[in-house]
């Protein structure tokens, strides 16, 4: 258990980290946000549903480290076609609350997150609730987990291809 | 123009080699679609995995309807209207489940899973009501092949293996990938919206042209030896098997390559128990064939895609909004093969897909490109001097010709002229 004292840094360290990410992602800073991961990463956007198996049933995204990398890769050749133009994204990020401690000592956190995306099809309001597993490497924290739970994860969705 | 064409009209808007833009926009056009299309032919709804227990259901579509999909308790796959016979109202509100009955909300009516009314609230005041005149609607033929269930609203009409036609046979090159010759939709779809027409979607799928221009991004950074088969260099061939079918048939470059699993960007060696059950169940040299040749890349019309790894399912909500409906294929008696499809599938389709994504982009600026009035034709001549026919009689040209558009358009108008 945290003191006080310790439990109010983390939470500042954790929201700098969370809003510093949401930036990146905004501004599409692919490889900034890129070196925010851990090299053991799971980024994570379920469909049906918030819970379901990703191992046996299809989600919108399951990228392990490489493929997050793969994912980066593709939009830096500046040839993936729906993110040029790049869709103009501004998001806000809530409700930023420290979880139970993992056992493996990763940081558990949850937020919500709103996102407004203009793209040349139209604009979009994308909502969530974000997950995460953070971890402290060489001092710094890192993503070592994000599930991007969709509010609308049931439904047919249009293309999502900026950074969740 | 926002007026259907009479009979003797469309050979105006549809000709060899080019299609008029308004086919494409015209709400009209679309209304005539869903009575003379979706809702006369043979469409794909479902596959009978995923009602694989008694009184299970799964809602389906056929084009902006609700359809569910049940196994009543005598076995039996049923294409129910999701429409109360009372008052309209939808009688299943869950993507799923397991019941015998589905009870209206609105005023408890109460059909069995095979659609018979089997009970309304305050019987008096019904008296000599006949309760078989009220169940829920049906679609009126229901039929399946090798597990895919097909509906079609006329009563009359080619039979499914009629419409199926040379098409049946690449579900047969599918369903062989299992040891034992299922194939399972047990992993959940992703739903993928475009503001777009389905024909898009549709041409699309067996458009060989288009990957090494739209796709360039990934096929640049993953790896991947796909984008060789679609190039100026490729011995693979586009097939048309008439009634609207199409087909990319890239076994003439898997059997240059000589190496098993070389379709999936895999080998033997890295899928060890699935390469024995495939020779336990074929023999050594026949499983060897079928792991080198690939499974099919085919089209069926108007709503049922295989691509190799997984299966789309088209639907269309109106002119210019469709949702591409997908999941990974699984094979039964496969599970190390399924999971690198599963796999493969999250990576390359739906919203966030590192290939689908960008396909889905074209369709958009396709729909909003033809809104513009000039040139007002859609050219589909590519390789119109070059088809020719294949063993079996079917039209085929290079992998990057325009012969699927030119089969499907000249099957659309057939089914459009008719009364």
């Amino acid at each position: 258990m945290l003191s006080r004292e310790s439990s109010a840094a983390l939470m500042g360290a954790v929201t700098a980290f969370i809003y510093k990410e949401a930036r990146l992602q905004d501004e599409h800073a692919y490889e900034a946000w890129e070196a925010l991961w851990t090299d053991d990463g799971i980024y994570w956007v379920p469909a049906n549903g918030d819970d379901i198996d990703p191992e046996k049933e299809m989600s919108v995204i399951y990228d392990n480290r490489s493929r997050i990398s793969l994912r980066i890769k593709q939009l830096l050749t500046g040839k993936r076609h729906t993110q040029t133009p790049q869709s103009r994204l501004r998001r806000l990020v809530s409700n930023i609350e420290l979880l139970d401690e993992q056992a493996s000592g990763d940081i558990s956190v949850a937020s919500n997150s709103m996102v407004f995306e203009s793209s040349l099809r139209d604009d979009t309001i994308w909502a969530a609730r974000n997950e995460y597993r953070l971890r402290y490497v060489d001092g710094e924290l890192r993503m070592a987990y994000k599930k991007v739970i969709l509010v609308n994860n049931e439904k047919a969705l249009f293309t999502l291809s900026f950074l969740i | 123009m926002n007026v259907v064409p009479r009979a003797s009209q469309w050979g105006e808007l549809i000709r060899p080699d080019r299609v008029h833009g308004s086919l494409y926009s015209d709400p009209a056009i679309f209304e005539a679609e869903l009575q003379n299309i979706w809702y006369r032919i043979w469409v794909y709804v479902g596959h009978e995995s995923e009602v694989p227990n008694a009184n299970d259901y799964v809602v389906k579509s056929i084009g902006p309807q609700s359809v569910i999909m049940t196994r009543d308790e005598q076995g039996k796959v049923n294409l129910l209207l999701n429409r109360c016979s009372h008052r309209g109202n939808q009688v299943c509100s869950y993507d799923r489940g397991n019941a015998r009955s589905f009870t209206c909300p609105f005023h408890s009516w109460t059909f069995a899973n095979d659609g018979r009314l089997v009970g309304y609230a305050f019987p008096d005041g019904y008296e000599g009501q006949d309760k078989s005149k009220l169940a829920l609607g049906r679609v009126t033929r229901v039929q399946s092949y090798r597990g895919f269930v097909f509906g079609s609203f006329a009563a009359e009409g080619p039979t499914l293996e009629e419409h199926l036609g040379g098409a049946a046979e690449t579900i047969d090159r599918l369903v062989r990938f299992s040891p034992e010759g299922e194939v399972e939709v047990t992993a959940g779809f992703l739903k993928h919206r475009v503001k777009a027409n389905w024909k898009f979607i549709l041409e699309n799928e067996c458009d060989g042209y288009h990957p090494a221009f739209v796709h360039s991004s990934i096929f640049g950074v993953a790896d991947s030896a796909i984008g060789k088969l679609y190039g100026g260099a490729s011995t693979a061939v586009t097939r048309d098997y008439g009634n609207g079918h199409t087909e990319i048939d890239l076994r003439p470059e898997f059997r240059k390559r000589d190496a098993p699993m070389s379709w999936f960007g895999t080998t033997e060696e890295r899928l060890p128990d699935y390469t024995a059950r495939m020779k336990a169940a074929y023999g050594d040299q026949k499983a060897r064939e079928i792991m080198i040749d690939g499974t099919p890349h085919v089209m069926i019309f108007p709503n049922l895609f295989i691509a190799e790894i997984q299966m789309f399912v088209i639907q269309p909500l109106a002119v210019d909004d469709s949702v591409q409906h997908v999941t990974a294929l699984q094979f039964k008696g496969a599970p190390d093969m399924n999971r690198r499809l599963r796999q493969q599938t999250m990576g390359s389709v739906g919203p966030a897909g590192l290939l689908l994504a960008d396909d889905s982009e074209m369709y958009e600026r396709c729909h909003r490109g033809v809104l513009a009035r000039i040139p007002e034709w859609i050219f589909l001549g590519r390789g119109e001097r070059r088809e020719r026919r294949d063993e079996l009689g079917f039209k085929v040209g290079h992998v990057t010709d325009e012969i699927p558009s030119r089969g499907i358009w000249s099957h659309y108008r057939s089914l459009m002229e008719k009364p």
